[in-house]
């Protein structure tokens, strides 16, 4: 036991925290660990866009000075990555886009702000489906991300490159998010911890927006008691952020050990059809098992309009992504072309070249449901089956305190299985995207293999439910050990 | 429902996005199965139903009327592609 | 007028208020700034951020609402209006759509009969301003400003009820003095604080459908709102009356050639998409807080008008005039304050004297070299006979261009008039003395000449003698005899 402590990237936040202030490593020592791994490994994973090495080391050394001095913040030393969608100020900024092929922030987002004034370090920006908008990561112009599992693979997205960087041991924790499932997805596609939060936990300001009413910031860790750590430091009222709401934060950490015994959990009828891979169901039941030999129980439950989750969604995003991605006309920054002979060539071939096909069918598809004659049709429409989705999850927490389940459908697929036809990779979310649509938070924990393929747990709660959550992910994590598990060539 | 390439073009032009002749039919296959596919919405009874704009019950908050910007016109405009005299420069307009 | 032909007008107008920061962003709004030093990172459109709601703003609203008579609304939504163009950076204006702020108000005019009439208001909105762009003096390119981008506007939409270009110009009259009063804008129409659109179409005279209306922009002064419309109407009856069609279309008034021209327009086949901000919540006002601003409103300029008829005897033209600018009424009452003998008189001088200074000044009544005490001190001077009316004016500018009150300025200048009789009579019997053929010509009958000995009385006494005195005097005198 003695000098002979776990080898430091293959420790979790908490792990490394105590390990900090203990003394027994340094936070530089730490983070170049991290950095030289990341220099091995991440061309064959392309997890990164941006490594932001001296940054990282300055940090590291001033929270190791700060230490000395017993003035360390909570999460001081600790590494970080950032999903290149958050504004990080002084570097670039890229959203997975071409278009932001050269933007340097001028202004953190609040969510770096709060981490970094807790002492993290951030070891790089991280690659994604462009803008944000896709299930496998294959979208950003900066080449897709491969899944340490198996690298033919997808490791989901659109937060694949934090994802990833986690699975691998490059980092313990990254930051993602989710709009209609790209955190908790790549979470459970690449055996790691995803978690989305209520919407308005966690303030959007800097946030690259993508869909405003469904995008929520989170993060990717290999523990529920690493995302209870971050989201306490996260979380909370951001007076820049309108629609962040002005609600308590607990303590997420100390609430993770509260007993399961009376927790009723909901089970989905519509969850366990045709569409979902009978392995995957087989390890989702066998971890419904587990929650349950510890006292809680399982009732079924109901959520009717589940198949209209991704058709809603994929009104509503759109819609939204449309209009927030407007602002990209390569007048005050961003891509833009040359030599454009008037203002529309500006605009068209800008963003015409500035944006990738998937980003450009969203636009499309979003001018469309709300343009003139279809806005009632189709974005209206969308909007009230929104609200008929909620009332099923109200309904079903009328009975349960938590909904589990499959959060996918299927563990992952090979890189460029389904970029040609979109509605199989919209199909990726069936699980995940009500918990947008509802404002409800979710995480994914790892539950199994299939094929040597990671599967996902979601466990999804009332609004402000963090906690029960993250009690019930953290405590299926101490009487289990697939997080535990590593991909060979990234051990 | 598919959509017409004159749908689309209109659409395009509406967004500001210009589209090669090569793309140009496969989005229009694409967005007329992105289409059909959410077209099913059509059939679910909503009558009476509100639409949801936001996921939780908030109300706007109000920000008290206070100057807090300072002039950081430089920083700003570093990733500018085209400035002069502090304009952003945009092919000239006519009005 | 044709009156074969009925014109319709409605007018939105825009007014920016006059907060310290913009609507949605902490920068601040002041005019004159250089180019884009005052646009942070909300007005840019930075990618990443958010809007949040300027409190004043829709206090503002909120009170214009009251003013009008409209309802203000529990819940009204912020939507967003999309189009491209350099100068609204996001690519959409943030505005309001289905729920707006205000809406069902109405104020009153006189129409072009004098007569009372009401004017509808469909609806006042909030929403952000554009940027600027210049077009000159950059090479080949035009130039974005965004400072004024974000500025807080408020969008007010008439009913089509004006039936004539005076009766629009007197709406916008009304609308500009009401705001100023609620001292929600400075409506100064030079710097783009409050500007005009109107909406114009004819139609035969019993016909209920409406006419295809074309829709004026950039009219920035009264004058120019009645010439574009006049030349407006002129030219759609002339299509008309020639059997063709009225293009609905937006049309550019040229001051200098004084027509309306079509403009090339961006909007045109515009489908703005309008949906409810997903960045925004529902703006929702209770009644505590419409009664907290119903208390912060002031007599408005109908009231004041009337109340000034009735308090100071005043003829409603004289209080019309007081009460367009509340701060010309205000000080006009703070004068009367002082100076209780003769409102009207106090009135005069306002609307003259006074008035003229300013102008010849460039200055606001606020500035005003003379105070309203003062003013009442020459004023009475006047009531007392301490002075005539004319010399009066000579101390007024004494006040104006020197300062000191008018007690000092009469004293130090031995301006008083002379009311001794038997000095005016003196020279009276001087003057006639001196003017023999005159005094032929007045016994004669030509009573007119009266006047000539008038002026030379007066010349003689450097113009201090009492007027009526000597009017009295003279007339007795030239009788005899």
């Amino acid at each position: 036991m003695a000098g002979q402590q776990q080898a430091l990237h293959t420790q979790s936040l908490a792990e490394l925290a105590k390990g900090l202030s203990k003394g027994e490593f340094s936070s530089r020592e730490l983070i170049e660990t991290l950095l030289s791994r990341i220099e091995e490994h991440d061309r064959s994973l392309n997890a990164f866009i941006s490594v932001t090495a001296d940054q990282a080391l300055a940090v590291a050394d001033a929270s190791d000075k700060a230490r000395s001095k017993g003035e360390a913040g909570t999460l001081a030393g600790l590494p970080i990555v950032y999903k290149d969608i958050f504004c990080t100020k002084g570097v670039l900024t890229t959203c997975g886009s071409r278009i932001l092929e050269n933007f340097v922030s001028p202004y953190d987002a609040t969510v770096v702000e709060r981490l970094s004034s807790a002492g993290a370090v951030m070891l790089g920006k991280t690659n994604m489906d462009e803008f944000a908008m896709g299930s496998s990561s294959e979208t950003s112009y900066f080449g897709p991300v491969r899944n340490p599992w198996d690298t033919a693979r997808s490791p989901g997205g659109s937060s694949g490159g934090s994802a990833a960087a986690v699975a691998a041991r490059l980092t313990p924790a990254g930051t993602g998010t989710d709009t209609g499932g790209s955190i908790r997805q790549p979470a459970a596609l690449t055996n790691t911890v995803g978690l989305k939060p209520t919407y308005g936990r966690v303030s959007r300001y800097g946030m690259v927006a993508f869909a405003s009413s469904l995008d929520q910031a989170g993060v990717i860790t290999r523990t529920a008691e690493d995302a209870a750590m971050l989201l306490s430091v996260m979380a909370g009222f951001d007076e820049r952020d309108s629609t962040s709401v002005d609600h308590p934060v607990p303590d997420y950490v100390s609430g993770l050990t509260v007993s399961l015994k009376e927790l009723k959990i909901g089970v989905v009828r519509q969850h366990f059809d045709a569409g979902l891979n009978e392995q995957c169901a087989a390890r989702v039941k066998d971890a419904l098992n587990v929650l349950e030999q510890q006292g809680a129980s399982l009732i079924e439950v109901d959520l009717p309009n589940l198949d209209l989750s991704v058709p809603t969604y994929y009104v509503v995003a759109p819609a939204e992504c449309s209009s927030n991605l407007s602002r990209f006309d390569g007048v005050r920054f961003g891509y833009r072309a040359d030599g454009a002979k008037d203002l529309l060539d500006l605009y068209c071939r800008s963003r015409g070249d500035g944006f990738g096909a998937e980003v450009k069918r969203r636009i499309m598809t979003g001018t469309y449901v709300l343009s003139a004659g279809y806005y009632d049709a189709y974005y209206l429409k969308a909007q009230k089956v929104r609200q008929l989705i909620s009332q099923d999850f109200k309904n079903a927490f009328e009975k349960v305190d938590v909904i589990a389940g499959p959060t996918t459908p299927t563990p992952t697929f090979p890189l460029g299985e389904k970029t040609d036809d979109p509605i199989t990779m919209y199909l990726n979310d069936i699980y995940t995207i009500g918990a947008n649509l509802a404002g409800l938070p979710g995480i994914s924990v790892p539950c199994g293999f299939v094929d040597d393929l990671p599967v996902g747990l979601q466990l999804v709660g009332p609004h402000f439910a963090e906690e029960t959550i993250l009690a019930c992910a953290h405590q299926y994590q101490q009487l289990t050990d697939w997080h535990q598990r590593c991909p060979e060539a990234y051990q | 429902m598919s959509l017409s390439k004159e749908q689309v073009q209109h659409i395009a032009a509406l967004a500001c996005l210009q589209l090669d002749e090569d793309e140009f039919d496969d989005i229009v296959a694409k967005l007329s199965s992105i289409v059909d596919f959410v077209d099913q919405l059509q059939q679910v009874p909503t009558d009476d139903v509100v639409p949801m704009a936001h996921p939780l019950d908030q109300v706007q908050r109000l920000r008290p009327d206070v100057v807090t910007e300072t002039n950081e016109r430089d920083a700003f405009q570093a990733n500018a592609p085209a400035i002069q005299d502090g304009f952003y420069l945009v092919p000239k307009v006519i009005e | 007028m044709n009156s074969a032909w009925e014109v319709v007008i409605g007018l939105e107008l825009h007014t920016q208020l006059a907060t310290s920061s913009k609507i949605f962003s902490g920068a601040s709004t002041a005019y004159g700034a250089e180019p884009n030093t005052q646009a942070c990172l909300v007005d840019l459109g930075y990618p990443g951020v958010l809007p949040v709601l300027n409190a004043e703003v829709v206090r503002m609203a909120c009170k214009f609402g009251l003013a009008i008579n409209a309802k203000v609304a529990s819940r009204c939504v912020f939507a967003r209006k999309n189009y491209f163009y350099p100068d609204l950076p996001k690519g959409y204006q943030i505005s309001q759509y289905e729920l707006p702020i205000v809406y069902d108000g109405e104020l009153m005019i006189k129409d072009d009969r004098g007569e009372d009439k009401r004017i509808g208001i469909t609806r006042a909105h909030l929403e952000e301003d554009a940027g600027k762009s210049i077009h000159e003096g950059l090479n080949q390119s035009s130039g974005i400003d965004l400072n004024r981008a974000g500025t807080p506007l408020l969008e007010i939409v008439s009913e089509p009820d004006m039936r004539s270009a005076k009766e629009a110009v007197a709406f916008m009259r009304k609308i500009h003095s009401i705001v100023r009063y609620l001292e929600i804008s400075d409506g100064n129409m030079q710097e783009g604080s409050f500007r005009c659109d109107a909406n114009v179409s004819v139609r035969p005279h019993g016909q209920e459908k409406l006419g295809t209306r074309s829709e004026l922009k950039n009219l920035n002064s009264f004058r120019f709102v009645e010439k574009a419309i006049n030349f407006e109407i002129k030219r759609q009856i002339n299509i008309l009356e020639d059997g063709g069609e009225v293009a609905q279309e937006t049309r550019l008034y040229d001051s200098d050639r004084d027509e309306t021209r079509s403009m090339r327009s961006k909007e045109e086949a515009n489908d703005y998409r309008y949906f409810p901000d997903p960045d925004l919540l529902p703006v929702v006002l209770d009644d505590a807080f419409i009664a907290e601003v119903k208390k912060t409103l002031p007599e408005l300029p109908d009231a004041k008008q009337a109340r000034f008829v009735e308090q100071y005897a005043l003829k409603p033209s004289d209080a019309a005039i007081l009460t367009v600018s509340r701060a010309v009424a205000d000080y006009f009452e703070a004068t009367v304050a002082e100076f209780k003998d003769n409102p009207k008189t106090a009135a005069n001088w306002i609307t003259g004297e006074l008035s003229a200074a300013l102008n010849r000044d460039g200055m606001e009544i606020t500035d005003s070299k003379i105070a309203p005490a003062d003013l009442a001190a020459l004023l009475s001077r006047i009531q007392d006979g301490t002075i005539s009316g004319k010399i009066a004016k000579e101390v007024f500018e004494a006040m104006w261009t020197g300062g000191g009150g008018a007690n000092e300025i009469i004293e130090t200048r031995g301006l008083r008039q002379i009311t001794d009789s038997s000095a005016i009579e003196k020279i009276v019997d001087a003057v006639i003395a001196a003017n023999p053929d005159q005094v032929k010509q007045y016994r004669a009958g030509k009573v007119k000449v009266l006047g000539f000995f008038v002026g030379q009385v007066m010349k003689e006494t450097g113009g201090k003698a009492n007027p009526g005195q000597v009017n009295e005097v003279l007339k007795r005198r030239l009788r005899k005899g």
